[in-house]
Parts: C-alpha cells; sequence; structure tokens
C-alpha cells in the first residue's frame, strides 16, 4: 500500500483532499438532515384539510356560527344592519390596528374571522345566544379582558392586533371556501 | 489548533473548570491506536454510527407514532405515506436494525477470532455483551410497534417463554402484558421501553469505550503495545479509515433502504394484527434466527428456553473457557479451523431457524445447536491446552522475519479474509433460498415497469387499474388507507379528482341533531368501504373477509407476481379434488379452494383509450394499481436512491483518496 511517490507529492495536493473531503462530507450531511427536519412539518393529510367549504343558507341574519379550521376556531357572523353601520362609523385613526370594516369583509353581511384572541389564544366570547359582547357590541375575550367591536377589531385590553380574516372565497352567494 | 488567541483563552476557560475538551481530545485525537488495525476494526465505529441512526430515525419516527392496538398499524401507514419523508426515515429505521445487526455480529465475530476477550480485556467484553442483550431486548420490542400480524405472534411467542419458569412463569408472563394476551397494555409498555433502552445503550456504550480506552484496542496480532512505535493516533490515521468505511457501510445499507426495504422484513407484517388469526409460519426476524432454532432444537419447553439463552450467556464465560495465552487466532492453526467451522454452524443455524418445524430442519438445527455448544465446552478448552501455536512477532512494529509473517499494517485480514469469502456465498445461498421456494408455488412471474433500479410506474395503466378497481375489486374489497387526493399522482387534474370523490357518497356527521347524514365525498376522504364492518362484509361473502387491498401486494409472499396469478390463477376443479360449497379452485391460492369467484374475463372491462382487455392484461392493470397502492412513495424513493447512492460513491472515492494520502507516512 506504501505509495511512496504520494508521500513526496507537494502539501497542497493533501490540503485539496482534505478541503474536498470535508465539503463533500458536509453538504452530504447537511442535506441528509433535510428529511428530518421536514418530516415535522405539516403532513399530507394535514395539508388536505387545510381547506374547508361552509354552506352560509342557514345561518339567518344576527346569527353566528363557529366552524372548525386548521384546528381553530373560525367564526362566521351574518351581520345585522346597525352591526355594519356601528363597523364603518368608528374612526379608524383611533384604533389601536387601524383597519377600516371595508377592509375586513368582502361582503359587508359575512364577518368572517379566525376566533383566536391576539394577546394569547383565548377564544373570545359572543358566539352564543347569552354570551357576553363586551363594551363595543362584538366580542370580549374573558382571559385578560380584551373588547372587540362588530368589525371584530380591538378596541380596549391588552390584545394588540384585531381579530385575524383568514384567506376565503365565496365559491356562491351561500357557499365559502375557508383556506 | 491554530485558533485565534482569544478563541484558545475561552477553550482553556472551560477546560479548567470541566476537562471536557482534553477529555475528547484524549477519547477521540489523541488516543494512541495500534497501527496495524484491519478494517475488521471498523465495525466498532461503524456500530457507534448506527446507534446514533438509529436513535435519530426512532426520536422522529416516536413524534408520529401512536402507541395504541387500534391505531399503530395505520399510523405507521401515515407515516409511509402523508409524513414528508415518512417513508425514508421508517425504512432507514427498520433496516437499519437489520443493519445494526449485522455490523455488530461481525464486530462480535471480530472479537472471536482475534481473542479480544482475552485479559485483560475481559470486562470489555462483558460490556459489549450487555450492550448486545440490550439490542436484541430493544429489536424484539420495536417489531411489536407496527402492530402487524408478525408484531403480535412474535410478541407472544417470545414472552410465552418466560411461562416456561417453574412455579411463577405464567405470574411474569401476565405482568409482562399487563392483561391476559398480548394487548394495549403490551403495546404501551413496548413503546416506553423501545423508547428507552437505546439510550441505555448509549450509556453502557460510553462504558465500553471507557474500558476500551483504559486497555487499548486489540489488533490483529494480538500482541501489546511495547511502546511509542507501535502506535498511531487515532486522528488523523483511523478517523479518516472509519469515515471510509462508514461510506462503503451507507452505500449497501442505501441499497436496502432504496431498493429492497421490506427484502429483510416479513409481508404477514403489513397485515393487521389479529388476535384471532396465526399466521401460518412465524418466523423471528433473520437476527434472531439462529437463536430460535436452538430454542426449538430442544423438545422440552423449558430446557429449550435455557439453552436460548445460554447459548449468548456462554459468551460471558469465553474467558475461561479459552484460556490459551495467544491472543489471535492468526498464530494458532487449528482454532483458525475451529472458528470457520463455528462461523458455518451459525450460519447453519439461521438457515433451520427460518425453516418451517419439519424434518429435515428438526435435525438440522439438533446437530447445529449441538455443535454450537460443543464448540464452546469442548473445543476451545481442549485448543487452549493442546493446540501447538506459532511464534508470535516480537512487536506491532517490527514483526519477526518469519517466512508467514503477517504484514505489519493496514489490510492484514489474517485467516479472517478468507473464510469471508465463505461467509459471503453462504449469505447469497441465504438470500437465494426464498426466490427458490417461489418457483415451487408456480407464480406466472410478469415484467413490471416499476422493476429495476430505474422502475417507474406506467400512469395510463395505474389509470386502467383503478378503472378496474372500481367496476369491479370495489364491490367487495375496501381499501381504508387510499383517499381520493391520493389518485391525483394517477396523473388526475385536481379537478378530476374532486369529481371522481363527488361520484361517491361518505356518511359523515353527526349533524347539529344528532343524526348522521349522507354527503358527496371530498378529496380528502377515503375510499368509502362497500360494507358497513367487518361482520357484514363476511355475511355477504359466505363467511370469508374479503382483505383489504389497500396493502395487498406488500402483505403477500411473491408480491405483484403472486396477486396477478392469483387474479387469473382460476382453474376447472380438477377430479381428484373436492372443493367445500361456495368456493372456487385456485392454483396459486394456499390450499387452493378461495371464496372469490373469478372476476377477471376477456373483455370484462372497456378501457376508454382503447389499451388491450384480454383477461391478463386487465389483471396486469389492476395489480399496477395495488402495487401504488402498496407502495406509492416508489418512484420517488428510485429517484432519490439513485443520488444518494451516487453521491456516496463520490464522497467514499474522495474519502479513500485521502485516507491513502494520510496513511502513506505510515506505510
Ligand atoms: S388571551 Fe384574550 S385577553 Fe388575553
Amino acid at each position: 500500500m506504501a505509495d511512496h511517490a504520494m508521500n513526496d507529492a507537494p502539501k497542497s495536493r493533501r490540503d485539496f483532499l482534505f478541503a474536498a473531503a470535508a465539503a463533500v462530507g458536509g453538504a452530504g450531511a447537511v442535506v441528509a438532515v433535510w428529511p428530518f427536519v421536514d418530516s415535522l412539518n405539516p403532513a399530507a393529510d394535514t395539508r388536505a384539510m387545510s381547506s374547508i367549504e361552509v354552506d352560509l343558507a342557514p345561518i339567518a341574519v344576527g346569527q353566528a356560527i363557529t366552524v372548525k379550521w386548521r384546528g381553530k376556531p373560525v367564526f362566521i357572523r351574518h351581520r345585522t344592519e346597525e352591526e355594519i353601520k356601528a363597523a364603518q362609523a368608528v374612526v379608524v385613526d383611533d384604533l389601536r390596528d387601524p383597519q377600516p370594516d371595508t377592509a375586513r369583509v368582502q361582503k359587508p353581511d359575512w364577518l368572517i374571522m379566525v376566533g383566536v384572541c391576539t394577546h394569547l389564544g383565548c377564544v373570545p366570547l359572543g358566539q352564543k345566544a347569552g354570551d357576553p359582547h363586551g363594551d363595543f357590541g362584538g366580542w370580549f375575550c374573558p382571559c385578560h379582558g380584551s373588547h372587540y367591536d362588530t368589525s371584530g377589531r380591538v378596541r380596549k385590553g391588552p390584545a394588540p392586533k384585531n381579530l385575524a380574516v383568514p384567506q376565503y372565497t365565496f365559491l356562491s352567494d351561500t357557499q365559502v371556501r375557508i383556506g | 489548533m491554530t485558533a485565534p488567541g482569544r478563541l484558545n483563552r475561552a477553550i482553556d476557560w472551560i477546560d479548567q473548570r470541566l476537562p471536557i475538551i482534553t477529555l475528547m481530545k484524549h477519547s477521540a485525537v489523541d488516543y494512541p491506536t495500534p497501527r496495524n488495525l484491519n478494517y475488521w476494526w471498523n465495525f466498532g465505529s461503524l456500530a457507534g454510527f448506527m446507534l446514533v441512526v438509529m436513535i435519530v430515525t426512532g426520536l422522529v419516527l416516536a413524534m408520529q407514532f401512536t402507541p395504541h392496538v387500534d391505531m399503530a398499524f395505520n399510523s405507521v401507514e401515515r407515516i409511509m405515506r402523508d409524513v414528508n419523508y415518512g417513508w425514508l426515515i421508517r425504512y432507514l429505521h427498520m433496516n437499519g436494525a437489520s443493519m445494526f445487526f449485522v455490523v455488530v455480529y461481525i464486530h462480535v465475530f471480530r472479537g472471536l477470532y482475534y481473542g479480544s476477550y482475552k485479559p485483560p480485556r475481559e470486562l470489555l467484553w462483558w460490556i459489549g455483551l450487555v450492550i448486545l442483550l440490550l439490542m436484541m431486548a430493544t429489536a424484539f420490542m420495536g417489531y411489536v410497534l407496527p402492530w402487524g400480524q408478525m408484531s403480535l405472534w412474535g410478541a407472544t411467542v417470545i414472552t410465552n417463554l418466560f411461562s416456561a419458569v417453574p412455579v411463577v412463569g405464567d405470574t411474569i408472563v401476565t405482568l409482562l402484558w399487563g392483561g391476559f394476551s398480548v394487548d394495549n397494555p403490551t403495546l404501551n409498555r413496548f413503546f416506553v421501553l423501545h423508547f428507552l433502552l437505546p439510550f441505555v445503550i448509549f450509556g453502557v456504550v460510553v462504558l465500553h469505550v471507557w474500558a476500551l480506552h483504559s486497555v487499548k484496542s486489540n489488533n490483529p496480532l494480538g500482541i501489546d503495545i511495547k511502546g511509542p512505535q507501535d502506535v498511531i493516533p487515532f486522528h488523523p490515521y483511523y478517523t479518516v479509515k472509519d469515515l471510509f468505511g462508514i461510506g462503503v457501510f451507507l452505500i449497501v445499507y442505501c441499497v436496502f433502504v432504496f431498493w429492497y426495504p421490506n427484502a429483510l422484513g416479513h409481508p404477514d407484517n403489513y397485515i393487521q394484527a389479529n388476535p384471532m388469526v396465526t399466521p401460518p409460519h412465524i418466523v423471528p426476524e433473520w437476527y434472531f434466527l439462529p437463536f430460535y432454532a436452538i430454542l426449538r432444537a430442544v423438545p422440552d419447553k423449558l430446557a429449550g428456553v435455557i439453552a436460548m439463552f445460554a447459548a449468548i450467556l456462554i459468551l460471558f464465560a469465553l474467558p475461561w473457557l479459552d484460556s490459551c495465552k495467544v491472543r489471535s487466532g492468526t498464530f494458532r492453526p487449528w482454532f483458525k479451523v475451529a472458528f470457520w467451522v463455528f462461523v458455518i454452524d451459525c450460519f447453519v443455524l439461521g438457515y433451520a431457524g427460518a425453516k418451517p418445524a419439519e424434518e429435515p430442519w428438526i435435525l438440522m438445527g439438533r446437530l447445529a445447536s449441538g455443535y454450537y455448544f460443543l464448540h464452546f465446552l469442548v473445543i476451545l478448552p481442549l485448543l487452549s491446552k493442546y493446540e501447538k501455536t506459532r511464534p508470535l512477532p516480537e512487536s506491532i512494529g517490527q514483526p519477526v522475519l518469519g517466512g508467514d509473517a503477517p504484514a505489519p499494517a493496514g489490510g492484514h485480514g489474517g485467516g479472517l479474509a478468507g473464510g469471508a469469502k465463505v461467509l459471503l456465498a453462504l449469505a447469497i445461498l441465504a438470500v437465494a433460498t426464498p426466490a427458490l421456494a417461489n418457483e415451487e408455488t408456480h407464480l406466472r412471474k410478469q415484467d413490471w415497469s416499476w422493476q429495476g433500479v430505474f422502475g417507474t410506474y406506467d400512469e395510463a395503466q395505474l389509470r386502467r387499474g383503478y378503472q378496474v378497481y372500481r367496476e369491479v375489486c370495489s364491490a367487495c374489497h375496501a381499501m381504508h388507507l387510499i383517499s381520493f387526493r391520493n389518485v391525483g399522482a394517477l396523473g388526475y387534474t385536481e379537478d378530476a379528482v374532486k369529481q371522481i370523490a363527488g361520484s361517491y357518497t361518505v356518511t359523515d356527521g353527526p349533524d347539529d341533531n344528532g343524526d348522521m347524514f349522507e354527503r358527496p365525498a371530498i378529496p380528502s376522504d377515503r375510499f368509502p368501504s362497500p360494507f358497513p364492518n367487518e361482520n357484514a362484509a363476511k355475511a355477504a361473502n359466505g363467511g370469508a373477509l374479503p382483505p383489504d387491498l389497500s396493502l395487498i401486494v406488500k402483505a403477500r409472499e411473491g408480491g405483484p407476481d403472486y396477486v396477478f396469478s392469483l387474479i387469473t390463477g382460476f382453474a376447472p376443479q380438477p377430479p381428484d379434488v373436492e372443493l367445500p360449497p361456495g368456493k372456487y379452485y385456485n392454483t396459486v391460492f394456499p390450499g387452493h379452494a378461495i371464496s372469490m369467484p373469478p372476476q377477471i374475463t376477456d373483455g370484462a372491462i372497456e378501457f376508454p383509450d382503447g389499451a388491450p382487455n384480454n383477461a391478463d392484461a386487465i389483471a396486469r392493470d389492476v395489480t399496477a394499481f395495488l402495487q401504488w397502492a402498496s407502495e406509492p412513495e416508489l418512484e420517488e424513493r428510485h429517484a432519490m436512491g439513485v443520488k444518494t447512492v451516487l453521491f456516496l460513491f463520490a464522497a467514499t472515492a474522495l474519502m479513500y483518496a485521502l485516507k491513502r494520502r494520510i496513511w502513506a507516512k505510515v506505510h
């Protein structure tokens, strides 16, 4: 196995070999890590459930339903004329998270948003009959007292942001796809 | 070492308070290693590498696995089908167990040949054996987790071994099970233990390495290190050699993972565990076969169990059984012969263990078991007393100038290299045997598009096969692991998939009134089952349950060839065969009496693409579809395998070049 010709070769040859082997080995190791990391991402069956279709027909004016989407509650509210007017009348610049009502709905009748408080993730009250609606006629988070208005915007309490509006599309007048 | 001053100071600061850097440098860099270690010494570090691979893959798998009898099997299939790279990680883990045992067994046999159990390495040897025992327990419990038929029945058989213990046997077994049979509590505790033990092994490995570094490595000459001229530092000499070894090993490992992932497993384990039905032929994983053969060789229950455990425990007594002062088999002409006969004996045991418990295998197992103990209890003690050993070299650095003095360093394999060829031949024989067994069942072997290194599916064929399933098979057979979204892989567009799904109705609910309701299926729904439950399926099919087809190709010996042969294997009942009422004669079905009537006839289906629709063509198409259902990851697996192996060849060649360059000084 002895190979004196190689032994006498300039040192740079060895340095090059070393660098090449280290680079290839290191690159291989890094690439090999990816499948393990990616396996922690949502799996195909989870991704397949990432959009849902909801039939709005049975929801009367003034009623709200809660549907489960990506493991979270989504509030769908069929707003009344007064609620819409109240939401539109607010002076946007005074809000903590300034957003006009028009930026939060596609059709003024339908308010669709993720029912997760932007403070620390509790589910605000206001969906069921008899629930408190907070000082602004929308939703009230019992955990630390955040108040949301009829557009789901935070008006009072520790929450920093308005309730999030998910991506959704109206497939027809009464059919909506969320996600 | 030439790091800038600040970094050096930081290292010193840590090292003075916790000498971890010094420790690592001592044990992985400076560690004085005999300069003459051959490639058999690579298997120690390879075993360490495999332990890490098993722990890493196992951790990720455990995050997706559900240890419950109703969900374990499906959660493993979810890993195979839905989790990103889940199939890769599971196949790495599953085949990794086999590779780990290959490596460790070679490591043990290397120790046996070179006398690595002799003073002063007894404790090192014993710790190693403890690791082997822990590995066996871990592997056994791991095989139970997927909750297939072999999992359940393997667990039943092995735990029942303890019932052989007099008086308290049954109590022990009930304690192991946590119930009156292998059931959910058993699965739960096995999962916990299977998770725990690798970390225990890791701890014992630390002891193993500690002991090794205290007594220093043995070497092919088996003589002591006499001075600095006999050793070289571990780094870079053996680090680079080990890395090269890992490269070669990874190529072999990857060939299994990417092309033969189930070759070392058993098809029955792709059938969900059923406590009411035992598979006709229970065999443990290959690495337990020799011990299984010893168990079966003894006709008495308790004695058989004792013999099996004794086969491993006897290794602990080796330092006394072989008291010859010469360590290395290289200098023991008769020991060398005995060693190789013993190796062959172990293969014979493994072979007998894989065979059904009938003659001539029983006799073969008995003779081989007898020889196993003869080797340890008679041959080794006699040899160490009467054998005339050859003169030992003066030192590792300067071996004696004898006619057949061994080469001083590097690739000298002693008698091990020569004998390894015999070993390889035996291994090939062992692998070839199941293939021969298939010949007997007259399967009609077909050329399938997915075979071979680059094999892929033929989408048009899969779509035709799906049509056959839909129009014929689905009347009785469910495919509960397949969702409509999966058929996108057959080349359907997203809208087409939606349309296909929408043509089915599924039951959903309960709605707000608490009632179940019917709705059109959506892509994320699974293929609906033709029957509301198993009993209904049985009742509609003369008492026989039409098997779920999601995994049928993987769950049958012979795979696609078997499925194809079965579908086309109906024949008129031969006059000398009696069939029970309601059964049909089939040439390949075990027992020949099958409940399924012949389904596929010439022209039974019209394919829109005008493809041939004789019975064979239809059967081939539906078999292809079922193959895809069993292994939807196959194309990705082959493609990734090609890339991985090409990369490994390049990286390994580089390591080899670097190794030669670094070692040039030593030679
Ligand atoms: S989580 Fe809603 S107010 Fe704190």
